[in-house]
């Protein structure tokens, strides 16, 4: 029996699901009405007690953030979506964002509701000229229909939605460099404290949370707390988009209660491309120390991941076969940061600068095995020094691969070169070129 | 009131905080970050980015410490300058734990990997902090192998700073200065990643009044000023606290000699008054005095109108000889010490027997000696930091008293204070400070000053020199401050006018306050001075000495032009004695020329805007030159009445002595207020201040500093642009029957009646072109 | 190039979005790339006026995003995905032979400028690699091969559609008006999910 549970894609077989007919013939914008019905801290009480945790990334309880926000300050709040999808490997709420963005939509007027906030944006990353279509038109579609502006559904409820569109950095899913970027300042991290909860947007109080987060609040409303938390682990609940990409024979989006193995998500989809074994895996996008085949059996929650040595993170599985190797990939990762660093703070501003240097001697097969102890002490001297989570996911890579594939970075430096084909891993090589 | 003040002072409580640094309990005020306690107990913490007059950033990541807070350790060490101590604090520095040890030298060789090799040739060298940071907290060795970041070097920024961003490290001082502090956002951070880089829009230069601020502040050498570059070494400097010249802010600066010439001027710190900033005016403008036109031995005028190199004994008898038995009088001009300002002072009083004095080489008035004689100026720099409410009257702070803009600036920026200005038009710097614009034409200005309303005790008044220029204007602001119960201060632009007045260079009044219409304080003084009398008859003001039938003059560094048109003329059909640092048009037509020291060759003091003095030492030992007042003892002497104040010291001494008077003042006789000047068709009430920058003598020779100043413009109202069908920045001309000037316009949001040009910019020199330079009806024509 | 009246009046309609202006320098540096293709001086000089910055501070914030070009791209703007999951699923060398067969270097514009080529970062695509994005649409599950027809059939004015996206690929300036938050009206083309977004709902239906 299939372990999937299919809850925010249910819908997303059908043509039109991505429509304001299509999503109200699959039962949306009833969560609002019931939600509106509720006092604004009942429905903070309600997504605290379903043990909803955030969907982005960090994993912090949703109903706990929204309750940071203080009450009664005459102050004007506001509700962000971190759309900005941009982790190695995820791409979850992408597919979410164009098969069905009023579910989004509908988890945004219930969290504003909650933290009494009239203006709310969604934040998206500006590569995805398709989504912001269909993302604007939604929120076009549901002011037609009276679920946004003002008054909603009668309850003297108003709420502005604003799409704002990113142009092309990572660093803008971290929330308090969003929250500049949304400012229009360079999207640069803020120092902290103050906390967005306090002083956030405009410096006002401020929820930002990830798509996938919100998107699951409707549902959490609709059914209640005990169907949610029938699924899941004891502190991780409920149900999530697992995305399997790579050397997979079928990639794709399963939505799975959290604590679900890769081993079963591997069977159910198709395992492994056919001929080849795995080799190393990341549970939750690049920044998240990778896995190996010892870690199958691994309960894809946060408690399980990170007592594995890793992150549950964005619950990308990365999957990559025996014919890939490992420096490369890791020197790729690394240059990413290097291309994404915000360039603040020194230690990931020259850090990841001298990182892509060092490894690209390895790969290349320059270098001596003290050059891999200078490579792990270079990231002893980036990871927790940096300002923000960014460099910190520059380390992972490197120091995790250095764990289980040492022996591979000193197999480079006995051949002078990368000893594998590049072209045995590519999708071709099984696919064919055409 | 005052004691009930006190009371309310005390009742402010402030929090303190004890925490551990290093095993050393310290007890700070709450909001102390942690490397500021450190600092406190003699712990130098490594760091870039921080400073204590910016928003602490976290940038650099040097200053990492470890902490934890009541038993709790944060899991990573933290940057000290972001973190406020707090009770239970345990912080231990990189002298007490490997792992922040680690840290800080991880980072730091981070920041070395892309620095280039080039401290030999940089100016920062042997000054830097990065260089004596990788010293002391550094690794003896870079384990970097790879390739450095390469950029073109060096990039002007403006025309008179230059940007090495190979050897920035990224701290942001100069963008957050530029910023928080200057409110010129002109530099920015660019780009992202390794290839951040501080940068400007391509069009449009870092043209801040305040952009040496970045330099001094820049903890490499990629900012550096144009005219120091590959000048000196630091080591080969001899440095003396001094204070600036140029304005009456008040700035405290350290003056860089080397062989008796000046390399380089630096804001000093006094957090009274400038903190650690000045105007790049303060900071660049010091070549006047080694230019080649110096005055270096006294001279006499011969018979053939020729003026010969003579003897101290020849020059001084040949003054003595034209002062003494003719009606004479004497011009200080507004840039005196203190002590130069009282030995002209006392010169007239007892040498020449006459209260012919006044330091006003600009636009004055009656009503203006009665304001400075009655009235108590008493906002300070504090009062402004308090302030709920700062209303400007005829001033231009950023032109005018830059670093009055500076503070008035900060409490905008952090508690966006209210700021009303009374003025012609929004100025670029009544822009920044957000100010409400009450808009005015010369000459209507009392209206708008009565119709002030909700000022308080704890409100300022700052005036500008130019409100002279408006009669009943000063009546109506000491009728305001009166009922309001707002601080008042006056602003003159030069450094030494407040002495001045307090060393009595005025017609009417005596030093220490003491009016010439108080027979007491008259003989107070006499007594001082162990002379029998003092005249009691007022004094002429510079334009009636100018206009008078006065027989001979002693001219202390004025310039003729500052007076009027045709002053240089009057002023050549008197026997003219001049004290001077250059020739100029005063030496031109003077008899005798006696030369003098400039302001880095003497001791001597200047009073701010505050009334507050700034005292300085001789920056240069090794020179011939003299103070003023020297000299003035010297002729004194001669002429038979000494003065007996042969030294600056002395000269400082006695007018302590003397004490400010405690006897009964009088009231200012109010003036009623003028109108406006009607006019109609191409006519235009003429208004104009200073540019900060411009054809002032003092910033003679300084090409980089003239570069940023800006550009001359007529300002017009659009109405007014519209009938002359002309568009922004075509030329437009100003005339009257004395001349005419004509430059790009400006369409701005100035009265309809009213044009506005600068008074003493490149192509823009009002008195000299126009003969006047405000509250003068002009003809405004398409060029 | 001066604006016109028409296009003021959409960027005072994009500011009227937000709370507070500064907001607004984001979707109106896109909307100046619909308009000049890049981000001009014109256009820095024009959002600074709006905005009431200094061109400086729209310099900073146009410098930090790559979408933001400081000089003109193609027509059709190509991004490869080089991040690691789809280099090595053949992004790697569909980049290479890309650039050899138009013979261009990373950022390169072809001489008629009708196409592009530049490297990209992930783009939550993953389950589609190795992916190409061409004026921000997605092209899922290339080769070498359909990326040279790709670049070929744009070059001579017919490229072909995007895998999820519109009916017909859209210029660089068309779809950078879009992502200043104007609508072209083309939300309801293109299919609604590609069939791995679908895979573990067919999974849970029982489907194979």
């Amino acid at each position: 029996m299939s372990k999937l549970t299919p809850v925010l894609s249910a819908s997303w077989d059908q043509a039109d699901s991505f429509t304001i007919e299509g999503y109200k013939r699959n039962g949306g914008y009833t969560a609002i009405a019931k939600a509106l019905a509720m006092q604004p801290d009942e429905v903070i009480q309600l997504v605290k007690d379903s043990g909803l945790r955030g969907r982005g990334g960090a994993g912090f309880p949703t109903g706990s953030k929204w309750g940071f926000i203080p009450q009664g300050d005459n102050k004007e709040h506001y509700f962000v979506v971190n759309a900005d999808e941009s982790e190695p490997g995820t791409c979850k709420d992408t597919p979410l964002m164009m098969a069905n963005p009023h579910v989004l939509i509908e988890g945004v007027i219930i969290g504003s509701y909650a933290i009494r906030a009239n203006y709310a944006f969604i934040y998206i990353r500006g590569e995805v000229t398709h989504v912001v279509r269909r993302v604007q038109q939604a929120i076009e579609d549901a002011y037609k229909a009276g679920f946004l502006g003002k008054n909603i559904l009668g309850k003297g409820f108003d709420l502005e939605l604003v799409l704002h569109v990113g142009a092309g950095a990572y660093i803008c899913g971290e929330e308090t460099a969003l929250l500049d970027s949304l400012e229009g300042f360079r999207g640069q991290p803020r120092l902290r404290p103050p906390f967005p909860a306090i002083a956030g947007l405009y410096a006002k109080p401020t929820v930002v949370n990830n798509v996938e987060s919100v998107a699951s609040v409707p549902s959490i409303i609709s059914n209640g707390v005990a169907w949610f938390t029938g699924m899941g682990t004891e502190k991780s609940k409920g149900f999530t988009l697992y995305s399997l990409s790579g050397h997979v024979n079928n990639p794709g989006q399963f939505e799975a209660p959290l604590g679900i193995t890769l081993r079963q998500l591997l069977e159910i989809s198709g395992g492994v491309r056919s001929g080849h074994k795995l080799k190393f895996w990341t549970p939750g996008g690049s920044s998240t120390p990778i896995f190996t085949d010892a870690h199958l059996d691994v309960p894809l929650d946060y408690e399980g991941v990170s007592a594995a040595g890793s992150m549950l993170g964005t619950k990308a599985l990365q999957i990559f076969d025996e014919t890939t190797c490992v420096v490369r990939a890791v020197l790729r990762w690394t240059e990413f940061y290097k291309h994404e660093s915000c360039g603040k703070c020194t230690p990931c501003r020259e850090g990841t600068w001298w990182l892509v240097q060092v490894l690209k001697d390895l790969e290349a097969g320059r270098g001596s095995e003290s050059d891999l102890d200078k490579l792990l002490d270079l990231c002893d001297n980036i990871m927790g020094r940096s300002f923000c989570a960014l460099a910190d996911g520059a380390a992972s890579p490197i120091i995790s691969s250095l764990k289980y594939f040492r022996q591979e970075y000193l197999d480079h430096l006995v051949a002078g070169k990368c000893p594998f084909d590049p072209m045995a891993s590519t999708l071709f090589e099984t696919a064919g070129v055409k | 009131m005052s004691i009930q003040e006190l009371g309310t002072e005390s009742q402010v409580q402030i929090e303190m905080i004890t925490c551990v640094i290093d095993g050393f309990e310290i007890t700070v005020p709450k909001g102390t970050l942690v490397i500021r306690a450190a600092e406190k107990l003699g712990i130098q913490i490594p760091r870039f980015c921080d400073h204590p007059l910016l928003a602490p950033a976290g940038a650099c990541r040097q200053c990492l410490v470890d902490i934890e807070i009541n038993g709790r350790a944060f899991p990573k060490p933290q940057a000290s300058c972001t973190i406020p101590v707090e009770n239970g604090m345990v912080v231990k520095t990189q002298l007490t734990s490997p792992v922040a040890d680690k840290a800080q030298k991880g980072v730091m060789e981070l920041l070395l990997i892309n620095h280039p090799l080039d401290c030999p040739v940089c100016d920062k060298g042997g000054e830097c902090p990065l260089q004596n940071q990788a010293m002391s907290n550094g690794r003896p060795e870079s384990r970097f192998e790879g390739i450095k970041r390469t950029f073109e070097k060096p990039v002007p920024i403006s025309s008179q700073v230059l940007l090495d961003r190979e050897r920035c490290v990224l701290c942001a001082r100069c963008t957050r200065f530029s910023e928080q502090i200057a409110g010129d956002p002109f530099i920015t951070l660019n780009e992202r990643g390794a290839l951040q880089q501080v940068g400007i829009y391509e069009e449009e230069p870092f043209d801040s009044y305040y952009s040496g601020n970045t330099v001094q502040i820049c903890p490499v050498g990629a900012l550096t000023g144009t005219s120091y570059r590959f000048r000196a070494r630091p080591f080969d400097l001899v440095s003396t606290d001094s204070a600036c010249e140029h304005c009456a802010s008040g700035c405290a600066m350290r003056t860089d000699v080397r062989r008796g010439k000046t390399l380089r001027r630096l804001a000093g710190e006094d957090a009274d008054v400038n903190e650690e900033w000045n105007c790049d005016k303060g900071r660049w403008a010091f070549k006047y005095e080694v230019a080649k036109n110096r005055v270096k031995s006294p001279m006499v005028r011969d018979s053939n109108g020729q003026l010969q190199e003579v003897s101290w004994p020849e020059a001084l008898a040949a003054a003595a000889e034209g002062l003494k038995n003719s009606r004479s009088g004497v011009l200080v001009g507004g840039r005196a010490t203190i002590e130069d300002a009282y030995g002209y002072s006392k010169f007239a009083r007892v040498a020449l027997g006459t209260n012919n004095i006044d330091f006003r080489a600009r636009r004055h008035s009656q009503e203006e000696s009665e304001f400075l004689e009655t009235t108590k100026l008493t906002a300070t720099y504090k009062d402004i930091d308090n302030a709920d409410h700062i209303l400007l009257v005829n001033f231009e702070p950023e032109d005018e008293s830059p670093i009055v803009f500076l503070r008035i600036y900060k409490q905008v920026h952090k508690r966006s204070i209210k700021v009303t200005t009374i003025a012609p038009l929004a100025s670029r710097g009544s822009e920044k400070l957000k100010a409400k614009l009450i808009r005015t034409t010369a000459g209507d200005e009392t209206q708008a000053i009565t119709n002030i309303s909700g000022l308080t005790g704890k409100s300022v008044i700052l005036l500008g020199e130019r409100i002279s220029e408006t009669e009943g204007a000063l009546s109506a602001v000491v009728k305001l401050a009166a009922d309001s119960g707002a601080k008042l201060g006056w602003v003159p632009r030069r450094a030494g006018e407040r002495g001045a007045i307090a060393a009595g260079a005025l017609p009417n009044l005596l030093p220490g306050n003491r009016s010439v219409s108080d027979p007491a304080a008259r003989i107070d003084m006499a007594t001082a001075w162990s002379i029998d009398s003092i005249s009691n008859e007022p004094g002429m003001s510079t334009d009636e000495m100018v206009n008078s039938d006065l027989q001979a003059l002693l001219i202390g560094g004025v310039d003729p032009m500052d007076i009027s048109a045709e002053a240089k003329i009057k002023l050549s059909k008197k026997f003219i004695v001049s004290l001077e640092i250059r020739q100029s048009d005063i030496t031109e037509i003077a008899s005798v020329v006696l030369p003098v020291a400039a302001v880095v060759e003497k001791s001597g003091s200047f009073m701010d805007w505050q009334g507050k003095v700034r005292k300085f030492e001789a920056a240069i030992d090794q020179t011939l030159n003299r103070s003023d007042v020297r000299i003035l003892s010297m002729l004194a002497d001669e002429i038979g009445k000494p003065i007996n104040l042969p030294t600056v010291k002395s000269a400082r001494a006695e007018l302590d002595s003397l004490g400010n008077w405690d006897g009964p003042s009088s009231d200012m006789k109010m003036r009623n207020p003028t109108a406006a000047q009607k006019v109609s068709g191409d006519e235009a009430v003429l208004i104009s201040w200073r540019n900060l920058l411009d054809k002032g003598s003092l910033q003679d020779g300084e090409e980089n500093l003239a570069g940023t100043a800006r550009k001359s413009t007529i300002i017009i109202s659009n109405s007014r642009a519209q009938t002359l069908n002309v568009r922004s920045g075509e030329h437009v001309r100003v005339s009257n029957n004395y001349g005419a000037i004509t430059l790009p316009c400006q369409i701005g949001d100035i009265d309809e009646s009213s044009v506005w040009l600068p008074r003493n910019s490149l192509n823009s020199q009002l008195i000299r072109n126009l003969s006047v330079v405000s509250n003068s009806v002009v003809k405004v024509t398409k060029a | 190039m001066a604006y016109s009246p028409e296009q003021i009046s959409i960027m005072d309609s994009i500011i009227a979005r937000y709370p507070r202006k500064r907001s607004a320098i984001m979707p109106l540096l896109h909307y100046v790339q619909s308009i000049d293709g890049y981000v001009t001086n014109e256009g820095i000089e024009l959002i600074g006026q709006k905005l009431e910055l200094a061109t400086a501070e729209v310099t900073a914030v146009s410098t930090f995003y790559t979408q933001y070009k400081s000089k003109p791209v193609g027509e059709y703007h190509v991004g490869i995905c080089t991040n690691t999951l789809c280099a090595v699923m053949g992004g790697d060398a569909i980049f290479e032979s890309i650039k050899e067969h138009l013979n261009l270097e990373n950022d390169g514009v072809t001489s008629d400028g009708k196409v592009s080529v530049e490297h990209i970062e992930c783009n939550a695509a993953c389950d589609y690699a190795p992916v190409v994005m061409v004026n921000w649409e997605f092209y899922d599950n290339q080769t070498v091969q359909s990326v040279k027809d790709l670049v070929d059939s744009a070059r001579a004015g017919n490229p072909p559609a995007p895998t999820r996206g519109p009916k017909s690929l859209r210029t660089w300036k068309q779809n950078s008006a879009v992502l200043a938050g104007i609508s072209d009206g083309l939300a309801n083309e293109g299919v609604q999910a590609g069939q791995p977004s679908l895979l573990g709902l067919k999974k849970a239906k029982g489907g194979a």
